[in-house]
């Protein structure tokens, strides 16, 4: 097969024919059709072209739609066509045209909608994560009444995953953000000659702050997007409906476990956390300032009283399991497609972080009187 | 063009994994304008060998030429040219799930870089009323496609480039009875109007009657025979044998003896 071409011949009443020859087809490998185009623009503004496809070796849907363009969308007796071809362009005119079916995509209204759209959705998320508290609840009533119910397996499979897995990520970053701010403290503290304090700071961030706060952020980014997308691709595949149809709650067997483990094990984490917090922030205050090892853990005690200790428990319980219910409810919203799935584990942890600190702002003004 | 091209050829190919051997010196010829089905027991490679001939995997050994050239040896351009002159349907359809119908038909037509959108908008349009949908249904994701529909438009995005070998894996499977007559209808109009070379990887007996031209038989690793379905009943391996009496049944019932160009 030749590749497309064309050649120009005038004839005789002064107009141009232009006659096409070889495969016009995307076939052709060298084909190129919008240099094609560019080549006959000229021609296909002048209304006086003739055009000569009769030597035309083959012609498919693209090539046809290029020339019935450049034509002006119609068919005339300008054009010497071969019957298949004809048919060809009944076909192609025949279609809809864009702006039939453009309609309604895009309108003044649309930011109006938009914003509809978003309180619609916002209520939607509040009625699906009520719904699924709501659940949860229902099915600790349940495994109360049956206890031999309780999913003791999967919920030790995520102590473990979301937990014992976690600690050394954990205590990597707390310990290196303990240093950092012992550090940056031991400067100003010494410039009053406060050198002291360092153990206040240090040991009421460390808990308090750093513990919890540290532990939800990177067990959002580890656990969290993880259940997301377990819980999402499970429900892109059917999964979960085939455990409904096996008469397993999905809720006992899938969402609870994941709550109540990392509920469970996220105020250790927090201590774990606050511990390498504490250590990074005294090797920094011992090699800075010259405070002894000793004494800094000697004088803790009395800077960190058992309601703080309290406080911080309370603190990664509750982030734990805001966490949890926030990965699992964007997981159950997952619609199957690949789109879908980022976007939810995206949303997931972006909401789970900063509900998280939300909920600790609220926490530091409630409780300013306490333990300080 | 000759009546006899070769559109694909496979020669000596061998599929190992590890101590598994796949195919043991398979050797196959498409001829152009044919439709051939593919057939073999269920774990038999014939997948596998779809995926060598559309070179998404490469054999162990042996040699696989698609229109005279062998994929795995051209240069990026080269073998990108060379893709767009076949369309594969996949099994699951394998639709850009995020993408609509529309955008799903555009993609490869965008990709080439060589069309506006009126003319991409007009060429979708075309595609879909060859696979027989509707307009409307063109701003449906695939999620909300039923499973009939999602192998049409796949079979639409894999004509979106006027491909000159069409590649199906299970085109029928899936499909109700009703639904894969009409698909192979669909199939075989659309070889008459566009003149495809289709090779096909099948279960369905009916599909297969319904279909094709000459069948491969893939077993003990290599093809046994690659004829007519009337043919087959001269192949002398058990697995032939079986295949041919259901075969044979539906060829009597439509009566179909057709003698296909053996060349």
């Amino acid at each position: 097969m030749a590749d497309a071409a064309f050649r120009v011949e005038d004839q005789t009443d002064g107009s141009k024919r232009v006659i096409l020859t070889g495969a016009w087809s995307l076939r052709g490998v060298q084909n190129n059709f919008s240099d094609l185009r560019e080549h006959l623009s000229g021609f296909f503004s002048n209304p006086f072209t003739h055009w000569d496809l009769s030597a035309v070796e083959q012609l498919d849907s693209a090539a046809a739609v290029m020339l019935w363009s450049g034509w002006g969308k119609h068919v005339d007796q300008r054009m010497t066509l071969r019957p298949e071809h004809t048919a060809l362009f009944n076909t192609i005119a025949a279609l809809p045209p864009a702006h039939s079916l453009a309609a309604g995509r895009g309108n003044l209204m649309t930011p109006l909608r938009t914003l509809w759209d978003g309180y619609l959705d916002f209520f939607s998320h509040l009625v699906d994560f009520v719904n699924l508290v709501g659940g949860l609840l229902l099915e600790l009533l349940y495994i109360l009444r049956n206890p031999r119910n309780i999913p003791l397996k999967e919920i030790s499979a995520n102590v473990y995953k979301g937990g014992v897995q976690a600690l050394p990520v954990t205590a990597l970053v707390s310990f290196m953000i303990g240093v950092a701010m012992s550090y940056l403290m031991a400067i100003q503290l010494r410039k009053f000659g406060a050198d002291i304090f360092i153990v206040n700071i240090i040991g009421l961030a460390g808990i308090r702050e750093l513990g919890p706060i540290l532990m939800a952020i990177i067990v959002a980014g580890r656990s969290g997007s993880a259940m997301t997308a377990q819980i999402g691709v499970m429900r892109v595949t059917e999964e979960i409906d085939a455990l409904a149809t096996m008469g397993i709650s999905r809720t006992l067997r899938l969402i609870l476990p994941k709550v109540m483990g990392l509920t469970l094990v996220a105020p250790l984490l927090a201590f774990w956390t606050s511990a390498w917090a504490i250590l990074g922030g005294m090797l920094a205050a011992q090699l800075q300032l010259g405070i002894s090892m000793e004494f800094f853990l000697d004088y803790l005690p009395r800077v960190v009283t058992p309601v703080t200790m309290l406080l911080a428990i309370f603190k990664g319980l509750t982030f734990g399991l805001l966490v949890t219910l926030i990965a699992c409810h964007f997981g159950m919203r997952v619609k199957p497609n690949t789109e879908s799935l980022s976007a939810s584990t995206t949303s997931s942890v972006v909401s789970a972080i900063t509900t998280v600190i939300l909920v600790d702002a609220v926490f530091a003004i409630i409780t300013r009187n306490i333990g300080l | 063009m000759s009546e006899h091209s070769i559109a694909c050829e496979v020669t000596g190919v061998w599929t190992q994994y590890g101590t598994t051997v796949i195919h043991r010196d398979l050797n196959l010829k498409v001829y152009t304008g044919e439709v051939m089905a593919l057939v073999g027991g269920s774990g038999s490679g014939k997948t596998t060998l779809l995926r060598h001939i559309i070179g998404l995997t490469t054999p162990s050994r042996g040699e696989i030429r698609l229109f005279g050239v062998n994929l795995a040896q051209l240069d990026r351009d080269g073998a990108r040219q060379a893709r767009n002159r076949f369309g594969m349907l996949f099994q699951q359809g394998a639709l850009f799930s995020a993408l609509t119908v529309y955008e799903n038909i555009a993609f490869p037509l965008r990709e080439l870089r060589q069309f506006d959108e009126d003319a991409i908008h007009l060429l979708v349009m075309h595609k879909l009323a060859l696979v027989e949908l509707e307009p409307k249904h063109a701003w449906l994701l695939p999620s909300q496609l039923s499973g009939g529909m999602i192998k049409r438009v796949a079979l639409a995005r894999a004509l979106a480039l006027e491909p000159e070998l069409l590649v199906l894996d299970e085109p029928t499977a899936g499909l109700d009875p009703d639904r894969s007559e009409k698909f192979v209808q669909l199939i075989k109009n659309l070889r008459k109007q566009l003149g495809l070379t289709v090779i096909f990887v099948t279960h369905d007996l009916d599909t297969l009657v319904g279909m094709t031209d000459r069948v491969a038989v893939l077993a003990d690793q290599h093809i046994i025979a690659s004829c007519s379905l009337p043919e087959l009943a001269n192949i002398n391996h058990p697995f032939a044998q079986n295949f041919f009496q259901g075969v044979s049944e539906r060829l009597e019932r439509t009566n179909k003896w057709k003698i296909a160009p053996t060349p």
